[in-house]
C-alpha cells in the first residue's frame, strides 16, 4: 500500500453554534486521485477549507510526515499542498500571465528561480494551449471554462505534490466540464495527488480511483470508485437511478 | 517636465499672487495624502473612509514636537520622519482588528477610526492638556532647511523667492519621493501581493501570500505617507486643530483617488491636482462671474462650489466610471 500523503483524523469545522463538518476521517494516498462526493451543505467545501486551513477546525490533520493543523494557510504552497478555490477565484484585473505568475508567489525570484518560473509557464501554456492564445488577456474576461483552466494552471505553478479541487465543474456547459476533467487526469498522469470535491458524482467518481460521500458533515460511505458507482444507494441519492 | 514644474510658482506668483501659490502650496499635499490613500485603497482594495486621521497624527506630531506648548523645538527633519513612523503604527492599529472586514464594514469601521481621532484631539486637554483641545495648537515653528526657516523670503542671485514658493520646492521634492516610492512599491513583490488580495483574498492566500502582514503593511504605509502630509501640513500653517481633520477631509482625498482612477499613479495625481485647484477656482471666480453676467450674485458662492462638485462627481460616475485616467487594464476591461 502507497504511503499516505494527507490524512485528516476526527476533523471538525464549526461556524459558531452550526457544527459543518463533524468529526470525519479520511485518507489520501501518494499519487492516488480521491474524490469527495456529496449534496449541497453536507461540508465538502468545508472540509477541503479546512484542510487549506482557511478555516478554524479541530482534529487532525497530517501531511507528509508534518502536523499543518496549527499552521498558516500562506505556508502551505511551499510545502507543495495548493487548493484550487471554489468559484476558480482568478485575479480578474491581471492578465493571464499574471495571474499563473502570481502562482509562483512563493519561490524564490533570483535568476534562477526566474528562469525556472518561466519553464513551468511554457509548461502550462503546452498544457493548457487556451491560455497561450491569450496570455495577455485579463483574466476577467476568460469564458469560465478557461477561467478554471487558468485557476488549475495557477495552483500548478507553485509546483504541488497534492492539489485540493473544488468543484472544478461549478457553473461550466457539460462539453467545457469533459475538457476541464481530462486537464485534471493528465495533471494526476504527471505524478500530482488530487483531493477532489465534486456535485458530479458520477463524473467524479469516473476519473477517480477512490471516493468518500459526504452526508451532513459526515462520512457515510468510502470505498473504490467502481464500488460507489455500483452501490445502489449511492446510485438513488447521487447519480438519479 | 521638470523645468515646467521649477517655474510654475514663478508664474503662478506674478501672475495671480500669493493666495494661489498658497493654493498650489495645498495641491501637493494633498497629492501626497491622496498618493497614501492610493495604496490602501487602489492597491489593496481596503475602503478606508478615515484616512485624514493619519493626516491628523502625523500634524499633531509636528505640533507637540515643535512649538511653545510643550517647550520643544525639534527640526523638521527629525520630526517628519517620527511623524510618519507614528502615524504609521497608527495604521497597524487601525489595521489589526479590521483584518476580517472588507468592503462597506471596513468603511464603517474607519470610518469611525477617523472620527475616534479627531474627537480624541478634541478633547485630550484635560486632565492633562496634551493637545489645547478645540483651540488647537498655535506658533508651530515653521520648516526650516540649514537654519533657514521656509516661511521667510530667501533672496538669491538678487531675485526674492517667497516662502511660498520654497515650501512648494520642499512639497514637490517629497511628492516626487512618494510617487518614486509607489511606483517601485506596485511593481514589487508586496504590489503583486496587494493586487492579489484586491482581486480574491482566498486565491491570494492560497498562492502562498501572508494576507495579514501584508494588509497590515498596505494600512501602514499609506498611514505613514499621510504622516509625512501631515507634518508638512502642520509646519506649513504652523497651526492646528481638530477641525482640519474632518470627515469632509477624508472624503475629499477619497474621490481625489477614485475620481483620478484607483490604482493608478498618474490618474491619482490629476485627481489631486484637480480637486485641490478647482473648488479654488470657483472660489475666487463665482463672485465676479456672476457679477458680469447677472450684475448681482444670485447664487453664494459656498453653495454653488458644492452644487458643481456634486455635478462632476455625478459625471465622471456616468462617463468615466473608472476615474478620469484609469490604468490601462481597467480600461480594457471597462471595453469588454
Amino acid at each position: 500500500m502507497a504511503q499516505a500523503l494527507l490524512e485528516a483524523l476526527n476533523l471538525e469545522v464549526h461556524y459558531g453554534g452550526i457544527s459543518a463538518v463533524k468529526g470525519i476521517s479520511f485518507v489520501v494516498e501518494q499519487g492516488e486521485m480521491v474524490c469527495l462526493i456529496g449534496a449541497n451543505g453536507a461540508g465538502k467545501t468545508s472540509t477541503l477549507k479546512a484542510l487549506a486551513r482557511m478555516l478554524p477546525c479541530r482534529g487532525e490533520i497530517h501531511y507528509g510526515a508534518e502536523r499543518i493543523d496549527a499552521l498558516p494557510s500562506h505556508a502551505l504552497i511551499s510545502r507543495g499542498l495548493a487548493l484550487v478555490p471554489e468559484g476558480r477565484g482568478v485575479f480578474a484585473r491581471l492578465s493571464v500571465a499574471e495571474n499563473l505568475a502570481m502562482g509562483a508567489y512563493h519561490r524564490t525570484s533570483d535568476r534562477a528561480g526566474t528562469a525556472d518560473i518561466g519553464k513551468d509557464m511554457d509548461r502550462i501554456y503546452g498544457l493548457l494551449p487556451r491560455l497561450a492564445e491569450r496570455r495577455e488577456q485579463l483574466a476577467g474576461t476568460l469564458s469560465g471554462g478557461e477561467q478554471q483552466m487558468l485557476a488549475i494552471g495557477r495552483a500548478l505553478m507553485g509546483r504541488p505534490k497534492l492539489l485540493l479541487l473544488d468543484e472544478p465543474s461549478m457553473g461550466l456547459a457539460p462539453i467545457v466540464v469533459q475538457k476541464v476533467f481530462e486537464v485534471i487526469r493528465s495533471v494526476a498522469a504527471d505524478g500530482v495527488t488530487i483531493l477532489l470535491v465534486e456535485q458530479n458524482a458520477r463524473l467524479a467518481l469516473e476519473t477517480c480511483a477512490r471516493g468518500y460521500v459526504m452526508e451532513s458533515g459526515k462520512i457515510t460511505l468510502a470505498d473504490s470508485a467502481a464500488a460507489l458507482l455500483a452501490d445502489p444507494r449511492v446510485r438513488a441519492a447521487y447519480l438519479g437511478e | 517636465m521638470a523645468l515646467f514644474l521649477a517655474v510654475t510658482p514663478f508664474v503662478v506668483g506674478a501672475a495671480l499672487g500669493n493666495a494661489w501659490l498658497r493654493v498650489l502650496d495645498f495641491a501637493l499635499l494633498y497629492i501626497m495624502l491622496a498618493l497614501g490613500l492610493n495604496i490602501v485603497v487602489g492597491f489593496a482594495g481596503l475602503l478606508d473612509l478615515g484616512y485624514i486621521a493619519f493626516y491628523a497624527v502625523g500634524a499633531y506630531t509636528y505640533a507637540l514636537l515643535a512649538s511653545p506648548h510643550f517647550g520643544l523645538h525639534w527640526p523638521a527633519w527629525a520630526i517628519l520622519p517620527i511623524g510618519a513612523l507614528v502615524a504609521g503604527i497608527f495604521g497597524v492599529l487601525l489595521g489589526a482588528p479590521t483584518l476580517r472586514l472588507r468592503g462597506d464594514y471596513l468603511a464603517i469601521v474607519t470610518l469611525g477610526f477617523g472620527e475616534i481621532i479627531r474627537i480624541f484631539m478634541n478633547n485630550l486637554n484635560a486632565p492633562i492638556n496634551i493637545t489645547n483641545g478645540p483651540k488647537g495648537i498655535a506658533r508651530i515653528d515653521p520648516i526650516s532647511i540649514g537654519g533657514h526657516s521656509l516661511s521667510k523670503s530667501i533672496d538669491v542671485f538678487g531675485i526674492t523667492v517667497p516662502g511660498l514658493t520654497l515650501y512648494y520646492y520642499l512639497f514637490l521634492v517629497l511628492t516626487v519621493l512618494i510617487v518614486i516610492v509607489g511606483i517601485r512599491l506596485q511593481n514589487s513583490r508586496i504590489g503583486r501581493a496587494w493586487v492579489a488580495i484586491r482581486e480574491d483574498e482566498v486565491a491570494a492566500k492560497a498562492c502562498g501570500i501572508d494576507t495579514r502582514n501584508v494588509k497590515l503593511l498596505a494600512f501602514a504605509m499609506g498611514a505613514s505617507f499621510g504622516g509625512v502630509a501631515g507634518g508638512l501640513f502642520a509646519g506649513f500653517q504652523e497651526f492646528v486643530s481638530p477641525e482640519s481633520f474632518g470627515l469632509m477631509e477624508s472624503i475629499m482625498v477619497l474621490c481625489m483617488v477614485v475620481l483620478g482612477g484607483m490604482g493608478h499613479i498618474p490618474g491619482v495625481i490629476l485627481g489631486g491636482l484637480l480637486l485641490a485647484v478647482l473648488p479654488e477656482a470657483f472660489r475666487h471666480g463665482a463672485v465676479p462671474m456672476q457679477n458680469w453676467a447677472f450684475g448681482k450674485v444670485l447664487i453664494d458662492p459656498e453653495n454653488l462650489r458644492m452644487l458643481l462638485f456634486g455635478l462632476a462627481l455625478i459625471l465622471v460616475m456616468l462617463y468615466k466610471p473608472a476615474g478620469l485616467w484609469p490604468e490601462k487594464q481597467h480600461r480594457l476591461e471597462m471595453r469588454k
